[in-house]
């Protein structure tokens, strides 16, 4: 599979210049985890005072949002970057240049690891500044915990604008949406022992959960999270597989629908 | 090397129950000018799709530049262009930046230059460093045209160029093609519902109704057929009275 990285780097510089040249971009991109970071900082802090003591509770809220952003952000990196060129009516003069999807996707992918470390590292700033929170308490999972929930982002971004693809810009609400459908399964604030024993398996099924499972496992002094990050990762692999082959068939479904030319030109 | 630039044949799109395209073939020689009419509706903007891959067929043949559509999409559209009125480039990025972005999309070498020479060409150099949704319509359609030829397609195909041009810079961008068709040899299939761009740029026209080709040749030719002074008599009376015409004037 051939990939041409002068046109992935073309597509980066382009989503470079609009963050460039956008003010209220810029400031988007951390404004809501920043302001989640500061209710989920202040909502620990209450939760403390009424259980002094409560043993790891700063850690596993901070830990859980942070990583949960990073998550939302890689999927938000693809769609967004995908809705920008809906909204500008530009997508057909992507689609009409050389570009293979491979490429749109890549670039896509590295916008969302772009805004993810952005965050990621404001967020952690923070965390350590205002609440003695420090994600490399982590220690060495930190790496493949991040690398799955990036990974699990570009999957579930890709199901997201394949579905946009399908259903039209009307459907645009689902970028931000699909995330949120996924939170109360993915255990991210609370064990996968909390939810009904018929909704565990279904949790299990999400790379993320077993990301959180694993952090947990690992501020409460557990050793490395093989067994979690085994696990996490062949979910990841079937999860990038799936999003990409649904991915590649709305593609052509669109194509063959003539959506693609229609959405082009909303 | 083949002289045919597109070679379409039996090309069908059929959307649920709706015939968009019906059994449209045609071809464009190199170097030349190919007008695509009709009313709204005729199909001229599946057409313009399936030839860029952006609709595939439900049944036909596309070869562009001596390969297949869509079989060979990547290596056909690096040689081409488009430009639509109905397509932007993005609004918040300056006229420079989104050039580049291009440049580097269709791997334009020397591309500073390239978006220089352009710029001047169109006479919109002065609004390099604009926000290219800040620009008026007629300046932007400009702009649009010097994304269509960054790449010095071989072939271009242009939807409307003129669509929000006053007379003036209508007449000068209908100068600038026919210059650099004549200077490049490129070949561009041109729709329009400006009559007048027609007779003046195209060679060439096709005449599609609801799907279907019913007349080719050049304008005059086109006029003969239909027993009118003017296209734009005969698109009107394609477009009031499209199936009779069809029976009549069918090339």
């Amino acid at each position: 599979m051939s990939m041409h990285w002068g046109r992935v780097f073309a597509l980066v510089l382009r989503y470079t210049y609009l963050y460039r040249r956008s003010v209220p971009r810029l400031i988007e991109m951390v404004f809501w985890p920043v302001m989640d970071l500061l209710v989920w900082g202040f909502v620990t802090a209450y939760l403390l005072q009424l259980r002094p003591g409560a043993p790891g509770l700063v850690t596993f809220l901070m830990g859980a949002m942070i990583f949960w952003d990073i998550m939302y952000r890689a999927q938000q990196g693809l769609s967004l970057s995908f809705l920008e060129d809906l909204w500008s009516r530009n997508i057909l003069n992507l689609f009409a240049s050389p570009i293979r999807l491979r490429e749109f996707l890549a670039a896509t992918f590295l916008v969302g690891l772009f805004k993810v470390l952005v965050i990621g590292t404001v967020l952690a700033a923070m965390a350590m500044g205002m609440y003695h929170f420090n994600l490399f308490d982590v220690g060495p999972a930190l790496v493949p915990f991040f690398i799955n929930l990036v990974v699990m982002g570009w999957a579930v971004g890709m199901v997201t604008v394949a579905i946009i693809l399908r259903f039209g810009i009307g459907a645009e609400a689902l970028a931000w949406a699909i995330p949120f459908f996924l939170q109360p399964l993915a255990a991210v604030f609370y064990p996968v022992a909390v939810l009904p024993g018929w909704l565990q398996p279904i949790a299990l099924s999400i790379p993320a959960t077993h990301v959180f499972e694993g952090m947990r496992h690992v501020l409460q002094g557990g050793d490395f999270p093989t067994v979690m990050l085994v696990h996490a990762s062949l979910l990841n692999l079937v999860y990038l597989a799936g999003g990409a082959a649904f991915f590649v068939f709305m593609f052509r479904s669109a194509r063959n629908r003539g959506h693609l030319a229609k959405l082009g030109m909303q | 090397m083949s002289d045919e630039v597109i070679e379409a044949s039996g090309l069908r799109k059929v959307f649920g129950k709706t015939v968009a395209v019906d059994e449209l073939s045609f071809r464009l020689g190199r170097g030349e000018i190919l007008g695509l009419l009709g009313p709204n509706g005729a199909g001229k903007t599946t057409a313009i799709s399936m030839l860029l891959g952006l609709i595939t067929p439900t049944a036909g043949r596309i070869r562009i530049l001596g390969r297949e559509m869509p079989k060979d999409r990547v290596a056909i559209l690096e040689r081409c262009n488009f430009s639509s009125a109905y397509v932007n480039l993005p609004s918040n990025l300056r006229v420079r930046e989104n050039l580049t972005v291009f440049a580097k999309l269709y791997g334009v070498k020397r591309h500073r230059e390239r978006i220089a020479e352009l710029l001047d060409l169109f006479e919109v150099a002065p609004l390099a460093a604009r926000v290219t949704g800040a620009l008026s319509s007629g300046e932007s359609t400009r702009v649009n045209l010097c994304k269509a030829l960054l790449n010095e397609p071989e072939l271009l195909l242009l939807d409307e160029p003129t669509a929000s041009l006053d007379p003036d810079m209508a007449d000068k961008v209908r100068r600038i093609l026919r210059g650099v068709q004549r200077d490049k040899g490129i070949s561009m299939l041109y729709t329009s519902h400006n009559m007048r761009d027609v007779e003046e740029v195209c060679d060439r026209v096709l005449f599609m109704n609801k799907g279907r080709l019913i007349a080719e040749g050049t304008p005059s030719e086109i006029k003969a057929k239909f027993g009118e002074q003017t296209l734009e008599q005969v698109f009107i009376k394609v477009a009031r009275g499209g199936d009779l015409v069809a029976e009549g004037g069918a090339a």
